[in-house]
């Protein structure tokens, strides 16, 4: 399984390996790691499992659609590199991957 | 009592059934409505001699449908806005969760900043000193309301803070908010369109002075501020201005009112789950969203079709009235598990429709959740038990879902 690997924003690391076809939002909230809510359970309907992708990554973790785009413009803590977790599924391609995590969820 | 298929619930015909009524709110008979629409008519069609014909959503799964197609249902003020309630021709109320993008998302973001996590870290110790001084200023041992005493000046001193408001004139803002949302077929405070666009003009010049000193000081982190400020709201009209103060002023009072007031009557239906959150406040985590979930401050909330669309087999036509009720989805077995019990520990307590979903979803939210927390570590920390002594009293609407009276006693 891919690993993955969550900061939170106080820096603490997480590393764990996500099954193939999740989100990178499910594997987040499967392993209880703080720092993602997830309030909408993954309908990219509230911007709450906000993530930073790390640059390295950006460019194998897709394009966000209108709506992702939509949701994360009106969160304050925005990044030209956040993205919502629920919108990247995880792929062969993705083992290593590094997302970071807001100051806050909202 | 009768037997749940024996409920006129059950046995009205699907055609005569209509959830809207404010009185079924008012005594809160409304929730075996909604049962029997989730199993039998999910997407339904009723007209309501208070507002007309609409259509009702009832469960999880259509409502967040129809919040992620704002292209499809529109909130625009201009074909009634966002509650099931058409305002007169004429008096419509132009803001920003009455608008569709572009304009919603422009005037959104010029108060976004508001509950940005740096500003609400910064509140936090203000709220805290608040709850505190409230709560250690209530009779002990004697009944009073707790709506009154707690839930409104709570929310108002907030709401002051946010518009950096007169402090000494603060209850303006809860007497506003009421009239703005008051039927007047309630026969309380608002008797007719004519007294409601009075009060509006007094708020409207109250607002008018402080946009007038703030328009011509430095940019300052308080809502009327960033209005005058915002580039897409420094040139609203005095309607418009209007429209968006009334927003602030309900969306920031009513509904955090009413949870406040909820948390209290639950926990003390739920006696057992008070226990577990005595002797483990840490479950504030998941009682403080519960709580907002098991209350649903917002009923609803109403978009207008602009095109013909089909939701769930139903076929429905350009112009319609789509009632999404949040109080139903926020019941839904197939979304929610035991959705009718009220659980401290609840798995996964965020998952709950009362903020709404999609680019309409409520700006406040954390803020609500933050005064919640801190009252409530307070109260455990203070008080062996609120007891709710008498019936509470209910608003007598189906979008605001809350109390007026909730009669309570600290043992002394």
């Amino acid at each position: 399984m891919p690993l993955i690997t969550y900061i939170e924003h106080n820096g603490r690391e997480h590393k764990v390996e996500v099954p193939l076809g999740h989100s990178v939002m499910q594997g987040a909230v499967d392993n209880a790691i703080p720092g993602i809510d997830a309030d909408c359970g993954g309908e990219c309907a509230c911007a709450t499992c906000h993530v930073f992708v790390d640059p390295a990554w950006l460019g194998r973790t897709g394009t966000p659609d209108a709506q992702e785009k939509s949701m994360v413009s009106f969160a304050s803590t925005a990044q030209a590199n956040s993205r919502l977790a629920c919108q990247i599924q995880v792929t062969a391609a993705l083992d290593g991957l590094v997302v970071r995590m807001p100051e806050a969820q909202h | 009592m009768l037997g749940a298929t024996d409920h006129p619930a059950w046995t009205t015909p699907l055609a005569a059934l209509d959830p809207s009524h404010p009185g079924l709110f008012q005594a809160d008979e409304m929730w075996p409505y909604f049962a029997r629409l989730r199993r039998d008519a999910p997407v339904h069609f009723a007209e309501s001699p208070f507002f007309g014909p609409y259509w009702s959503v009832t469960t999880w799964k259509d409502i967040v449908q129809v919040e992620l197609n704002p292209q499809a249902f529109s909130s625009d003020s201009g074909f009634g806005g966002i509650s099931i309630r058409d305002r007169p021709k004429g008096l419509e109320l132009p803001m920003f969760i009455a608008k569709d993008p572009p304009k919603h998302d422009e005037q959104r973001k010029v108060v976004q900043p508001i509950v940005a996590p740096g500003n609400l870290a910064r509140l936090q110790d203000l709220i805290r000193a608040r709850v505190c001084h409230i709560l250690d200023g209530l009779p002990r041992g004697e009944t009073f309301n707790w709506v009154e005493h707690v839930s409104i000046e709570l929310t108002v001193q907030m709401l002051a803070t946010l518009f950096d408001f007169p402090f000494e004139d603060r209850r303006k803002l809860s007497y506003w908010s009421d009239s703005a949302t008051s039927l007047p077929q309630a026969g309380g405070l608002v008797d007719s369109e004519a007294t409601r666009e009075a009060i509006f003009a007094e708020c409207l010049g109250y607002f008018t002075g402080l946009w007038n000193q703030r328009v011509n000081a430095p940019p300052q982190p308080d809502l009327i501020s960033m209005l005058a400020h915002g580039e897409a709201t420094r040139n609203m009209s005095p309607r418009e201005f209007l429209g968006n103060l009334i927003l602030l002023i309900v969306g920031g009072n009513d509904t955090t009112r009413n949870s406040i007031s909820g948390g209290v009557l639950f926990l003390h239906q739920n006696p057992a789950e008070f226990a577990k959150l005595k002797a483990d406040p840490s479950l504030l985590d998941s009682a403080v969203p519960e709580i907002i979930r098991y209350q649903t401050p917002l009923a609803h909330m109403r978009r207008t079709a602009l095109v013909d669309t089909e939701l769930h087999g139903q076929r429905i036509r350009a112009g319609d009235k789509v009632v999404m009720w949040y109080i139903s989805g926020n019941r839904d077995e197939t979304a929610i598990e035991a959705p009718d019990r009220f659980l401290v520990d609840r798995k996964r307590a965020r998952q709950h429709l009362s903020f709404g979903f999609g680019i309409h979803r409520c700006v406040g939210n954390r803020l609500a959740e933050l005064q919640l927390r801190i009252l409530w570590e307070e109260i455990l920390r203070r008080f062996p038990r609120i007891e709710v002594v008498g019936e509470p009293k209910r608003v007598f609407s189906s979008f605001v879902h809350g109390y007026t009276d909730l009669p309570v006693r600290i043992p002394a």
